[in-house]
């Protein structure tokens, strides 16, 4: 391997390198003995400036920088799923083989397992177009996903020979192309071998392709969103839906449960693939998420849900720069499955650290910092990685989409830093975490007032077609009682709830009613961690049935004590635990005994 | 190699020197000073043949032409044998105790390597500290980083003390020789360390503790070093030696201020408050090597501590502190002024592993529900006291007013305890019951219907 010049400077993670006029911007570079992983993020006259993926100490000036000539890329294949990779796609279990509990510097191992065989049934024939994104074999990655093979995006002309149906490795040429002149000089970038041979240009394709992680991977058209992505969150659901290809941000100070509702999520969203990046956060909770997820079943397959997850680990000690690198692992992966026409899902916890990241490299790079010593360019990056979220159409003609959600995690707990304001500007859907519900153990503690998503308008034909038009006037219903009982504790902190009148008192009462037994929800509990929408809406109804029935109540000139002396509302706060998610036949026993309830208290008091 | 004088001394802590041939980044130095005195250093950057070096002793007494400079050709390391137990080291691990050098069994680069995730255990065991409002509360678990939010003048000495006095003693019980103390002092005042020598002596438990000490009128730039050489041998005697570490770290929020003096100096531009923006991955360096490793046997768990300025929790020092830990443990300067120790606001504290670690099979089947329990009813407590401040207790209604009650006995009754005083886990748990049972059971709504029939009994302020 040639060098392509030599380390003058060391200060972190961040190198000076010398005698380097060949080096271009985002290339990747190897850097010294042990060949550590480098990126070039800045070409001067006589200098170039090298961030690196690994620790530094130890590194001597004048150690030897290699350009490799393609920039920093992930390799894409069957062998993803269910795995756990460091910041720049390195399985950390055959790291943990080779090196033991602690992780060393220099480590080369494959990305993807190359011994491997996958049964690949070939689905295309010699004389076939070969067009950008055509799934040319299927495999089963794991038991819940099929993996399709496809034509790489800067590849197009005509299938030269197939290889018979079979077990090959990632790295087998299952077929060839004669690849069209036109596209020798393909803007994408062009990582797989080529092989000349009477003139045609061929270039085999097998199992595994590779592709840089900063560019976003290219599709025939972007569709709007307009269905939601079913979580089995009832606050996520039914009061701030997302949608799939939407994204969404959870923002929240420390204790918040942040990275517990990223956790439910990836655990109960409807997605095909789930990429769960933890990006500078605790060591101990990638091991929890990987105990856990090999565990529990997937709600709709019955299947691990490893079997469709991806972990990206790069703890907060683990070094800063892979941690700038993992959220575009990460998204490369997802783009590549939606490619393949599945719905994916990424959990970035947290975007905040993966800023803070850029604010260290940026304060090493001596940049003119903008506010609290972010670089000015953090909105910019935050936007580009936010807009590769979408509802797509892909070069080979399948639907797929990308949702993000992304944690937050503000200085302070106080959101108009910063990061949260620049996410707030790119994502639709806003759920703010509140440190007061936190407090009194209400979880999720996503807080109504300050929460919101864009998506309703969107997807409101999808609500009338598939759930019913009563949907989003309960949802607005339920809603309002909320707000009502918000502007009613301004009064209430001043003078008490017994004061007012009952029908205000009857508010508060279904406020309550709402809080403990809808929006409340128990990710311990054994059926309440997951909700079924139709369920949701059920109880929604619950609700609003008791509250009309208690208002005429109520305009009888029945009082709310007398109304409380029922054990009605504590019923209705239980039937989260009382009624299973297959039994829904049971909410209607529960209408009948409002109405039991209803006429008990009119007799009475007639 | 020998480099004799500097070019340049910028500040307190550190050193410019040129046309070194081959420095390495990180690598130690040793620095001899005419007159006999001998100063530590590591490169902190490096352009070319200049190298900048950090002075653990601080540059008092250096000259450009008085010093002798010798690169060693490898990062900070300490020598590491089970001697260590009961010794007392200065902040980058030389003898301060007068006994000698120890016998190497081998030397450990200090700044550690991260752990693989997938090497690590997930932390399931709970330590007793016999304190209910952290046993029934946040309790603290084997592997985890509990840190202590305290501010000046608040007992977080004492509790951290009792901890260890009451957790050593439940450990005890299991595996004698196994469990030990490693203790690291940033910038603590003299009497703070003294405190907690006393306490290992009198607890009789000198002989499993390893110190050490950067006191607040010790260099500053040693203080850097001080938590790694600590975390450095706590995880010699966890995962080659099979032990059970608890680690002290205190006061964090010296070690936070030290590297901001030496950021400043070195002219870095600051994020919040001046600290410097790689603060997070600093603080989270050593956090971090908290944990337990599969089939390894020890385990390391620390309690940090660290005193909030002005008892701000936002301050950058606890609130990037408590996005790396797995909890926190605050202490109220309000509920100190009420006389009640240890002083826990218990809204705000968080145990993140409690979860796992507690319930049937670990604690009692009731545990999980009572906690949550007594957190949701507490919360409402703070809502009755406002409403107090406003309109007057005696207006408040009935249902407020039993809030209050139980408020108050449950500072006073609960949380509050002797300081020698240690509680078993099903007195803690019993006693949160009788706090509870105040309340009437229709207000208790996150415990189970099956739980309230076995467990809940109602009680009456006199019966306290």
């Amino acid at each position: 391997m040639e060098s392509n010049g030599h380390v003058f400077g060391i200060n972190g993670p961040v190198l000076t390198v010398a005698g380097a006029e060949d080096l271009h911007m985002s290339e990747m570079v190897l850097v010294g003995e042990e060949r550590l992983i480098g990126e070039v993020i800045g070409v001067y006259k006589d200098r170039s400036i090298v961030q690196v993926f690994e620790d530094t100490s130890g590194l001597k000036p004048g150690a030897a920088v290699y350009g490799t000539g393609g920039q920093l890329s992930v390799t894409l294949g069957p062998g993803i799923i269910g795995n756990i990779f460091d910041g720049i796609e390195r399985p950390l279990e055959v790291i943990h083989q080779n090196s033991g509990a602690f992780i060393s510097r220099g480590v080369h191992v494959d990305n993807l397992d190359k011994e491997k065989r996958w049964n690949a049934r070939m689905l295309v024939k010699a004389g076939d177009e070969a067009t950008p994104g055509l799934i040319i074999a299927e495999a089963a990655e794991t038991e819940s996903v099929m993996h399709r093979v496809m034509i790489p995006p800067d590849v197009r002309g005509k299938i030269r020979s197939v290889v018979p149906d079979g077990a090959y490795t990632i790295e087998d040429a299952l077929v060839v192309v004669e690849r069209e002149r036109e596209h020798e000089n393909a803007p994408l970038p062009d990582l797989n071998p080529d092989a000349a041979a009477d003139g045609t240009l061929l270039t085999e394709i097998c199992m595994a392709q590779k592709w840089f992680i900063r560019v976003p991977r290219p599709v025939r058209e972007r569709r709007a969103v307009n269905r939601p992505l079913i979580t089995g969150q009832r606050i996520i659901d039914s009061l701030f839906p997302i949608a799939k290809g939407g994204m969404a941000a959870i923002p929240g100070g420390f204790g918040t449960g942040k990275t517990m509702t990223q956790h439910q999520l990836a655990k109960w969203s409807d997605a095909d693939i789930i990429v769960y990046i933890g990006c500078g956060e605790r060591g101990n909770e990638m091991t929890q998420v990987l105990e856990d997820f090999s565990k529990l079943k997937d709600p709709r397959t019955g299947k691990p849900l490893m079997d469709r997850t991806i972990l990206i680990a790069n703890t907060s000690n683990m070094p800063v720069a892979a941690r700038e690198a993992s959220i575009y692992t990460g998204i490369s992966i997802a783009e590549y499955y939606r490619d393949m026409g599945y719905h994916t899902a990424i959990m970035a916890d947290s975007t905040s650290r993966w800023a803070e990241a850029l604010r260290e490299l940026s304060g090493r790079l001596e940049e003119m910092p903008a506010e609290e010593g972010f670089p000015a360019y953090l909105a910019s990056r935050l936007s580009s990685f936010y807009e590769r979220a979408g509802y797509v159409v892909n070069l080979n003609g399948l639907e797929g989409s990308i949702t993000i959600i992304g944690a937050v995690s503000p200085q302070g707990a106080d959101f108009s830093e910063p990061v949260t304001q620049n996410t707030k500007r790119f994502v639709r859907v806003f759920w703010a975490l509140d440190r007061t519900l936190a407090y009194a153990r209400h979880f999720p503690a996503i807080q109504w007032l300050a929460s919101y998503s864009e998506y309703l308008d969107d997807m409101e034909d999808w609500y009338n077609e598939n759930v019913g038009g009563d949907f989003l006037t309960h949802r607005q219903n339920i809603l309002r009682i909320l707000y009502e009982e918000s502007e009613l504790m301004e009064i209430v902190k001043l003078i008490g709830a017994d004061v007012l009148p009952d029908s205000q008192r009857l508010t508060l009462e279904i406020a309550r009613v709402i809080r403990l037994g809808f929006v409340q929800q128990n990710a311990y509990h054994v059926f309440d961690t997951y909700v079924p929408f139709r369920k949701q809406l059920k109880m929604m109804e619950l609700i609003l049935y008791l509250n009309s029935q208690c208002k005429k109540l109520i305009s009888l000139g029945i009082s709310m004590n007398a109304l409380k002396a029922e054990d009605i509302f504590e019923k209705i706060i239980a039937v989260k635990y009382n009624v299973g998610n297959d039994e829904l036949e049971k909410l209607d026993g529960y209408f009948q005994e409002i109405d039991g309830f209803y006429h008990h208290l009119y007799e009475k008091n007639a | 190699m020998e480099y004799i004088g500097l070019s340049e001394i910028r500040g307190g802590s550190l050193v410019v020197l040129e046309g070194v041939e081959d420095p390495s980044y990180d690598e130690a130095v040793e620095i001899h000073v005419e007159g006999g005195k001998e100063k530590w250093g590591r490169v902190v950057q490096i352009a070319g043949d200049k190298v900048i070096i950090q002075v653990f002793e601080g540059t008092d007494e250096l000259s450009l032409h008085n010093t002798v400079t010798k690169f060693t050709g490898h990062p900070m390391e300490i020598k590491l044998s089970e001697e260590i137990l009961g010794r007392v080291f200065d902040g980058v691990g030389r003898p301060l105790d007068g006994m000698g050098e120890i016998y190497a069994e081998c030397k450990r680069d200090i700044n550690g390597k991260a752990i693989n995730p997938v090497a690590r255990e997930y932390p399931r065991d709970f330590i007793q500290t016999g304190i209910s409002a952290i046993d029934g509360l946040t309790t603290l678990i084997r592997g985890q980083k509990l840190p202590i939010f305290s501010g000046n003048g608040l007992p977080h000495d004492q509790l951290a003390a009792q901890i260890v006095r009451q957790a050593s003693l439940s450990a005890n019980q299991e595996k004698t020789e196994k469990f030990a103390i490693v203790f690291a002092a940033m910038g603590v005042k003299y009497d703070v360390a003294d405190f907690f020598r006393r306490t290992f002596e009198d607890s009789g438990a000198a002989e499993r503790v390893v110190m050490f000490l950067n006191l607040a009128n010790d260099p500053v730039a040693e203080r850097i070093i001080t938590p790694r050489a600590a975390l450095t041998a706590a995880e010699y005697l966890a995962f080659d030696k099979g032990m059970h570490i608890l680690v002290i770290l205190t006061d964090m929020t010296s070690y936070a201020e030290a590297l901001r003096e030496i950021s400043s100096s070195r002219g870095e531009i600051p994020s919040r408050k001046g600290y410097p923006g790689y603060l997070y991955s600093e603080l989270a360096s050593l956090f971090e090597r908290a944990g337990i490793l599969r089939g390894r046997g020890g385990s390391v768990t620390q309690i940090p501590i660290l005193t909030m300025p002005n008892d701000d929790t936002t301050h950058p020092v606890p609130d990037l502190t408590g996005y790396i830990t797995e909890g926190q443990i605050v202490l109220d300067r309000g509920v100190y002024q009420k006389g009640v120790y240890p002083p826990i606001n218990i809204l705000p504290s968080l145990s993140r592993l409690m979860k796992d670690g507690i319930g049937k099979g670990f604690t009692r089947e009731d545990h999980p529900d009572l906690a949550n329990q007594i957190f949701s009813s507490y919360a409402r407590v703070s809502e009755a006291r406002a409403l107090a401040a406003v309109i007057g207790e005696d207006e408040l209604s009935g249902a407020d007013k039993r809030y209050i009650t139980f408020g108050k006995l449950f500072e006073t009754h609960f949380i509050h305890q002797n300081r020698f005083e240690s509680r078993s886990m099903l007195d803690t748990i019993a006693l949160g019951w009788k706090i509870l049972g105040l309340l009437p059971r229709s207000e208790l709504d996150r415990v189970t219907t099956e739980l309230l029939d076995r467990y809940y009994k109602p009680t009456q302020p006199d019966d306290f």
